[in-house]
């Protein structure tokens, strides 16, 4: 032991980094703060350094060339020692960052913390969400499967919809004339040097910060932020009833990034790693692209979005959101701290959760996508076949043969784009069946080049038992109920 | 005694700030050009041969590929381009790039209804390649086509979208 201390006074003479670091982990902050609460900072960091070491030990293998990519994912899922667990520890890892940082925004929004004086470490921290969620997508981007290639295809058609400069962003993002090796290149340099370089030093700024304007105090109802007298009250409330960071605030911060990485671990090793899918073959187009779990709501906004207002709402929606983002310090700067005395935070935070994640959800379930296969592999429904004329049989082929089940759905198989097709006939006369068949409309294209005469007739023959027998057929009110229609 | 005087002073500071903007702007100028570069459309467009006409049957659409003419080594499958070929009557085509007019998606041809349906946002078009419904703004992004020695040209090499065409 005495050697040990030897040794440590030796080198605590050259670099004195003992006596640069202990006042700062020993530094007091309130009782207040040493919180459950507050421990979602701490744990997205580690999940940080968790994506840097695991990163660092993929690129040893990722070759990041178009050509190879993708046999190289393989090579670390299949053959290279432990190389699907790290894999899966990347993936996981990921998703976990963005969920607890996600979690500590909210918390620090709901805790007041982005109020005076703190307005920068909130800018830094919206600069490290923007980062990070950089990084979830280019990451999926390095996956380089089909989803990875179609994926690109989606971004850089909507750098496309800019004014002007659509076009020269486009052939920047891609590097090239197409999506293939330069592609993979430049979102290989994006993921593994830029953003993370950039995460490294907003996260030091975003410490500094922490640091020198101190923890947020538990926000209590009616002590309300006032500029001039703020820093006076935080710095009296510490030097009366402080704790120092270590070990007593650091204690929870510590066992709950233990647990987080702790998850992410069992989640690696039960699930394994996720991907690669199929091919990033571009000539293999029997493909349904779909993005990782964060971008699931902006997919689910591109296909509910009216198609007028899209090219507006995509360039100026997300400025916009952002913007706002950054503006959230200056917008509520001062004032009541507590979510008890906030509503308006508080409805707006549940209302952005309400509307992410149920956009996220149809994001899942994609009742938009035609479902490309169920013309030729979803049976009609033998309820719908039973005791029907040869006419109204011929009517159920073509239903099935001119992929209206790709959009429509029988006993709830099918696509959704479209109403399901149970009691249709309750809705429409035989007229309007046929109208909408032959003409379309209301997102459906028409028909009526497509068909003959004769299979519309079949068709909507079919359509016209479409109805459960208790139920009246729909009938036109322009024309009165008796006698009954020829 | 060597005393430096405040001017040569002044004048030393002014030399090395100047030194370095000049060489912050002799290394940032190359690399902003560097990385924008691909901006100015990197080749531009090429004719491309899909292949002998006769292969695209009267009245059909069949998908059909090529290997993009600008092209790197290291592309490997990405290389590759599909396409949809309609043979419309008499040596009439239309060929239209695969990618949806919405979001890029790859498009799927059904013979028996006539149609392109995206797997993605729900887009459809008509055989001609017009929109039928869905998010689309317009229909299909459509190649420059020519039959020279019974063999198919189209003119082709970027990435269709709403901004620049094939």
């Amino acid at each position: 032991m005495p050697l040990f201390r030897k040794a440590g006074g030796w080198l605590e003479e050259r670099t004195g980094l003992e006596a640069a670091v202990t006042p700062v982990l020993a530094h007091r902050v309130p009782r207040s703060s040493a919180s459950w609460w507050y421990v979602f900072g701490s744990a997205t960091l580690t999940l940080f350094l968790l994506q840097i070491a695991t990163g660092i030990c993929l690129a040893l293998v990722y070759v990041p060339s178009a050509d190879k990519a993708y046999d190289s994912l393989l090579y670390l899922n299949d053959v290279a020692p432990l190389g699907w667990f790290l894999r899966a520890v990347h993936f996981w890892g990921s998703n976990a960052m963005v969920a607890v940082m996600t979690l500590h925004m909210i918390q620090v929004f709901l805790f007041g913390a982005h109020k005076y004086p703190r307005e920068m470490t909130w800018i830094a921290g919206v600069f490290l969400f923007l980062c990070t969620l950089g990084m979830a997508f280019t990451g999926q981007l390095l996956r380089w499967d089909q989803d990875a290639y179609w994926g690109l295809g989606i971004a850089a058609s909507i750098a496309a919809r800019s004014p002007v400069i659509g076009d020269s962003l486009v052939h920047v993002l891609l590097g090239g004339p197409i999506i293939a090796g330069r592609t993979l290149s430049r979102f290989f340099t994006v993921h593994v040097f830029l953003v993370p370089g950039l995460l490294i030093g907003l996260v030091g700024l975003h410490l500094w910060l922490v640091l020198r304007l101190g923890i947020n105090e538990w926000p209590m109802p009616g002590r309300v932020v006032d500029r001039n007298t703020y820093r006076q009250r935080y710095e009296e409330e510490v030097r009366k009833d402080g704790v120092p960071f270590f070990p007593d605030a650091a204690r929870k911060d510590m066992v709950a990034a233990g647990v987080v990485i702790l998850v992410v671990l069992a989640c690696a090793a039960l699930f394994g790693p996720f991907g690669p899918g199929g091919v990033p073959d571009p000539t293999i187009i029997d493909t349904a692209p779909k993005p990782d779990f964060y971008f699931l709501a902006l997919f689910a906004l591109f296909a509910l979005l009216p198609p007028w207002t899209e090219t507006t709402l995509l360039l100026v929606g997300p400025p916009l959101a952002i913007g706002l983002l950054f503006l959230v310090p200056f917008i509520s700067g001062t004032g009541e701290k507590s979510w008890k005395r906030r509503p308006v935070a508080v409805l707006g935070v549940i209302l952005i959760v309400l509307t992410v994640t149920t956009l996220a959800w149809l994001g899942v379930i994609v009742p938009w996508s035609p479902r490309m296969q169920a013309w030729s592999a979803v049976p009609t429904p033998v309820q719908y076949i039973k005791g029907r004329s040869p006419l109204e049989l011929q009517g159920a082929l073509v239903l099935q043969n001119k992929q209206c089940r790709n959009c429509h759905s029988l006993a709830g198989e099918g696509g959704r784009r479209g109403p399901a097709l149970d009691g249709v006939a309750t809705r429409l006369t035989r007229d309007q069946l046929a109208r909408q068949v032959l003409q379309g409309g209301g997102n459906m294209p028409a028909y009526g080049k497509n068909l003959s005469p004769a299979e519309v007739n079949a068709l909507v023959a079919f359509m016209e038992t479409l109805r459960q027998s208790g139920e009246p057929p729909a009938r036109n009110t322009a024309v009165p109920r008796s006698p009954a229609r020829p | 005694m060597c005393a430096t005087s405040p001017s040569r002073r002044g004048f030393l500071f002014k030399l090395g700030l100047a030194l370095n903007v000049i060489g912050a702007a002799l290394v940032g100028i190359p690399v902003i050009g560097y990385i924008l570069a691909p901006a100015r459309r990197l080749g531009g467009q090429s004719w491309i041969t899909l292949g002998p006409a006769a292969k695209f049957p009267e009245g059909e659409t069949r998908l059909a590929s090529y290997e993009n003419p600008f092209r790197v080594q290291w592309d490997g499958d990405s290389a590759k381009v599909a396409c949809w070929v309609r043979h419309v009557e008499g040596g009439r085509f239309q060929v239209f790039a695969v990618n949806c007019a919405h979001l890029g998606c790859p498009v799927r041809w059904f013979p028996q209804s006539r149609l392109f349906m995206c797997p993605c946002h729900g887009g459809v078009y008509y055989e001609d390649g017009s929109r039928a419904s869905g998010p689309p703004p317009r229909g299909l992004f459509e190649y420059e086509y020519e039959v020279r020695d019974g063999q198919l040209w189209v003119r082709g090499g970027q990435l269709p979208t709403l901004s620049g065409h094939v």
